[in-house]
């Protein structure tokens, strides 16, 4: 009883607020919600992503009519709007005013960076699904844990499958002109000519380019297309090449966001075909995805993609890490470890574990577009079991490298 | 004593009174954050309300001075020395843009402005190398200015309010300055003022000038506030935001752009706690202020404030 | 060869996109001084309309008429119930456009969700045509010859009719236009009301290779104000203009350079702007 005391204690002291925690008697304490911030995009261009997400955890609440460890819980959604600053604000939110005691979210990379210091210097666990790499590579945050993947975690093994399974040898990539484009495509482009393959065109597109006219006609002479866009745009790109009647000539292989369940009915046929490498499909075949498809198409209406998946994931970990530590989430010291040490047997997506710098170890599946029912699906072709941040590179040696960047690792095979 | 100053005391002991009131740290960050966006919109308002130029890149200062200060500092220069050269760096690049922008005037000045920004936002974007792209760049931490701690959302209050009065006060004096009444009257006439031998063009180019040293000052509180900056801080909505800013409390009065500062800051990151909608809330406001206070807030109210003592006063006669 | 066909194609397919969107946005600004922010909403709200009357079931025609309409309406009551009461008040103009736009972004967001909506151009326009060897989506040449089309019509309606010569007198000068007994008020309605139509006609044709989206708005209303600085507000050659000579710079522009994507159309603009403040052909005196 003592040792538990000295930990919320610890815990709260640890979380700067003694000053209020303190004078609750820990049995109180205990008898409250589990209080859960979660940053989300609600608002403006990125909304698709940020709705989604928020579908996702809703649906995970509703499952266990709101409780979590034999806790209820108090969920604080926050509206960063896409901004780093207001990112920042909402956090600061979250943490001081609402004394959350673990955070998901927030969305995109460059908000989970802003908030980075503000993590550390808080002491709050988070659970993120930016991709950001380096929040858990050269630049880890102790505090925070990614049950999805990092941006290039399911390019590795789509390439893998590329090279060795399609056999495709001459390819051109293509994402979006920021970091999480950059970081997803890079990790494609090495394994691929690790593999012997070959990236002859590397195109990134402005984000907020309206059409890729100019750049679907200047497509080299290609065997496969590998598309990292993310949202609406991975839709307009695969759409404008039908549209110039390329559809056919060359196979589209892509990363986790461009062929997602979320615009897959949109895209209708230009989809069918199109392989992705992710570590979700809304076909995957066990108890918890089935039943998690099933009540986002009754309550949304729409197939569940990687954006609802992953805060649907995210709570899965922290409801088995929470349970670990028996409820006590105030103890943040406690529920920080139990999160990075949790080994989850069974999610919605399959067995996963955590690396030491708080990185999903798990499955990813390739997929393929196929038309069942009258419905376009993400079947999936193959697993790859365990794959790791550092794909077979190791985690030493991977480190040593630069992180991934639009130059790095360096286009040798450009035509 | 006349009795604005009264006032004026009275609320500047409030001010700083906050943090002793105001106990929790979220509410004093964001009152430092206010504070920081209300200089934003002080400094454009030099521009706007008193040079009757409208500019929609006044955000691209907050990303000069922030970027030059962070890769100072990432350099190896100390904080003082990387603010002064921030300052001096980004008020530079306002000269030049002040240059290109007043070849033209009204839309054009707007647009020219408008490009600006958009060109300062693409490099930022753009240079990964220098600038991280839109990951963004970190500060290493807050500066000690006079060996002060201003890590504590208190004390970060404080040193911002200080900042803020300086340069509050530098631009009051400015308006009032034989300066400032040839800058009204460029507004006004500019004509009769190039007549009675004024140089239009320099007087506009000095306006511009102070406009970005006052909104280089926000931008550097900025990177220290946030110790962050990306390429989200200086987008096209930036610069609308503190143009927003600038109208809605009030383009022609000293205070208007602060209580424009206040209301846009509130509805962003408290009013979006509760209300799902903000977006449309604030675009209502815009629309419901300007609809009855063509003006502005603080132009309205002082409207609305004259014409009900009035009838007051008669009755007292 | 193929790539300066092919380019060509694309810049005058884009450029006749960017002259439906920017044409109405010229005239308005010319006429009532008014830059209305709210334009590239304008263009969103026209593809999702037209992306709506499609996805139940609606021919793609009568969707692009519906979509003209109904922005056309909100043009209407925007210009009527808000605009005309801040005639002369720049700043109150800008805010208010800008609040406008915020809130229809706001509300494209609630009813259509954040999900891209798709809309297929008619299907006996779908496939591509092949020529020597390349390929061009045949949709996109429609676009242009509808905008060709638009411009023939438009000019007419400027030259040619009693409306147009008081639209020109407006531009020209509005106190003198006023003083010969012209409606002015009733002008400045049809007009605005005439630049919403073409930007919701432009936003259905726009959609089968855009899409709607969150977002569109803000990526075409800078597109608008460049195409009208460019050729110079308040004149419908200098939108025609500006809209192809934007159109060539975007695709040649990103295909030559494509690392100066982000200031491929800004920095011609500020070089123009600061050689002629009025524009290439602009009417307007500063």
């Amino acid at each position: 009883m003592s040792m538990h005391r000295r930990s919320v204690l610890k815990g709260a002291l640890a979380a700067g607020v003694a000053t209020s925690a303190l004078k609750v008697p820990a049995a109180v304490a205990q008898a409250g919600p589990i209080k859960i911030g979660f940053l989300t995009i609600k608002t403006g261009p990125l909304a698709s992503g940020g709705l989604q997400m928020e579908q996702g955890l809703t649906v995970f609440l509703k499952q266990r009519n709101n409780m979590i460890a034999g806790r209820p819980v108090e969920l604080q959604t926050a509206d960063t709007g896409g901004n780093p600053a207001q990112a920042r604000t909402k956090t600061q939110e979250l943490v001081e005013r609402f004394n959350v005691h673990c955070l998901i979210g927030p969305l995109a990379a460059f908000e989970a960076l802003a908030i980075d210091d503000y993590i550390k210097s808080s002491k709050t666990p988070i659970l993120t699904v930016a991709g950001a790499e380096d929040m858990t590579q050269r630049k880890p945050n102790p505090w925070l844990v990614r049950a999805s993947a990092t941006s290039s975690q399911p390019s590795h093994p789509m390439a893998d499958y590329a090279a060795k399974d399609l056999k495709l040898k001459r390819a051109i990539v293509m994402a979006d002109d920021f970091a999480f484009g950059h970081e997803n495509v890079a990790g494609f482009q090495r394994v691929f000519e690790d593999a012997g393959g070959k990236v002859i065109q590397k195109i990134f597109t402005p984000l907020n380019a309206p059409d890729y006219g100019t750049y679907v006609s200047q497509f080299k002479n290609a065997d496969c297309l590998y598309t990292g866009h993310a949202g609406s745009n991975g839709l307009k790109l695969i759409r404008q090449i039908s549209e110039y009647g390329l559809k056919g000539k060359f196979t589209i292989v892509g990363g986790f966001t461009p062929i997602d369940e979320s615009v897959l009915q949109q895209m209708g046929d230009d989809g069918l075909g199109c392989y992705s490498g992710c570590w979700y499909s809304a076909a995957l075949d066990n108890p918890i995805n089935k039943e998690f498809v099933a009540t986002v198409q009754r309550d949304y209406k729409v197939d569940p993609g990687v954006y609802a998946a992953e805060t649907y994931l995210s709570a899965e970990v922290l409801e088995h890490a929470a349970k670990q530590i028996g409820g006590k989430v105030e103890d943040k010291e406690a529920l920080n470890k139990a999160l990075h040490e949790a080994k989850v047997p069974a999610t919605l997506c399959g067995p996963l574990s955590f690396d030491e710098l708080g990185n999903v170890v798990g499955n990813v599946y390739i997929r393929k577009v196929e038309k069942k029912d009258g419905k376009y699906v993400n079947t999936v072709v193959k697993t790859y079991p365990n794959v790791s941040q550092f794909w077979t590179y190791g985690k030493d040696a991977f480190l040593k490298d630069p992180v991934y960047s639009r130059d790095y690792p360096p286009a040798k095979n450009l035509e | 004593m006349s009795r604005s100053w009264i006032w004026l005391i009275v609320v500047a002991i409030a001010l700083l009174a906050v943090p002793l009131v105001v106990r929790n740290e979220f509410y004093l960050n964001l009152a430092s954050q206010i504070l920081i966006y209300a200089l934003l919109a002080v400094s454009l308002n030099l521009l706007l309300g008193y040079g009757g130029m409208v500019s929609l890149g006044h955000a691209s200062f907050i990303g000069l001075a922030s970027y030059a200060a962070a890769l100072l500092l990432n350099a190896g220069f100390g904080h003082l020395s990387s603010a002064v050269l921030a300052l001096v760096f980004s008020t530079a690049c306002g000269a030049v843009f002040g240059m290109l922008a007043l070849r033209a005037s009204g839309i054009g000045f707007l647009m020219i402005t408008l490009a600006l920004g958009q060109i300062v936002w693409g490099v930022a974007y753009r240079a990964n190398t220098i600038t991280n792209g839109d990951n963004g760049l970190r500060y290493a931490e807050r500066p000690h200015p006079f060996g002060i701690d201003i890590n504590h959302a208190p004390n970060f209050y404080w040193f911002t309010l200080i900042v803020f009065a300086i340069a509050l006060f530098f631009i009051w004096r400015l308006t009032r300055s034989p300066f400032g009444a040839a800058l009204q009257g460029v507004r006004d006439q500019p004509r009769r003022m190039r007549m009675l031998g004024h140089n239009v063009w320099l007087i506009q180019w000095l306006a511009f000038v102070l406009a970005s040293f006052w909104g280089s000052v926000a931008g550097l509180l900025f990177v220290y506030y946030n110790l962050f900056i990306s390429p989200h801080a200086i987008s096209l909505q930036q610069s609308a935001e503190v143009l927003l800013m600038a109208i809605l409390g009030g383009a022609s009065t000293l205070t208007g752009p602060i209580v424009g500062a206040v209301v846009i800051t509130l509805v962003k990151n408290v009013v979006s706690t509760y209300v799902d909608r903000w977006n449309t809330l604030l675009g209502a406001i815009f629309v419901i202020v300007i609809m009855f206070m063509p003006f502005g807030i603080v132009p309205g109210v002082r409207q609305l404030w004259l014409r009900w003592r009035a009838p007051k006063k008669q009755a007292a006669a | 060869m193929q790539f300066w066909i092919i380019q060509t194609l694309n810049s005058i397919a884009f450029g006749g996109l960017l002259f439906l969107l920017s044409s109405g946005f010229s005239l308005a600004f010319g006429l009532m001084r008014i830059p209305n922010l709210a334009h590239g909403g304008f263009f969103m709200l026209g593809a999702y309309l037209g992306a709506t009357v499609t996805y139940y079931g609606g021919n793609f025609w009568i969707a692009m008429l519906a979509a003209g309409l109904g922005v056309g309406l909100v043009g209407i009551v925007f210009e009527r119930l808000i605009l005309r009461r801040l005639a002369g008040n720049v700043q109150g103009q800008v805010l208010v456009t800008l609040g406008v736009s915020f809130i229809i972004a706001d509300l494209c967001l609630l009813i259509w969700t954040g999900d891209p909506w798709t809309l297929p151009a008619p299907s006996e326009l779908r496939p591509p045509i092949r020529l020597a060897g390349f390929a061009f989506p045949t949709f996109r040449l429609v676009v242009f010859v509808i905008a060709l089309i638009t411009a023939v019509a438009l000019y007419f309606l400027m030259d040619r009719t009693r409306l147009g010569a008081m639209i020109r007198a407006g531009v020209d000068d509005m106190e003198m236009a006023r003083g010969v007994g012209i409606p002015v008020s009733l002008l400045f309605t049809v007009v605005f009301c005439l630049g919403a139509v073409l930007a919701g006609i432009g936003g259905t044709l726009g959609a089968p290779s855009l899409n709607a989206y969150p977002g569109l708005d803000a990526d075409m209303l800078p597109l608008a104000l460049i195409v009208v600085i460019l050729g110079g507000a308040g004149s419908l050659l200098g939108a025609f203009v500006g809209s192809f000579v934007v159109g060539f710079l975007y695709n040649f522009g990103i295909a030559l350079f494509p690392d100066l994507a982000y200031f491929i159309l800004f920095l011609p603009m500020v070089l123009v702007l600061v050689l002629m403040p009025q524009g290439l052909f602009g009417r307007i005196p500063s």
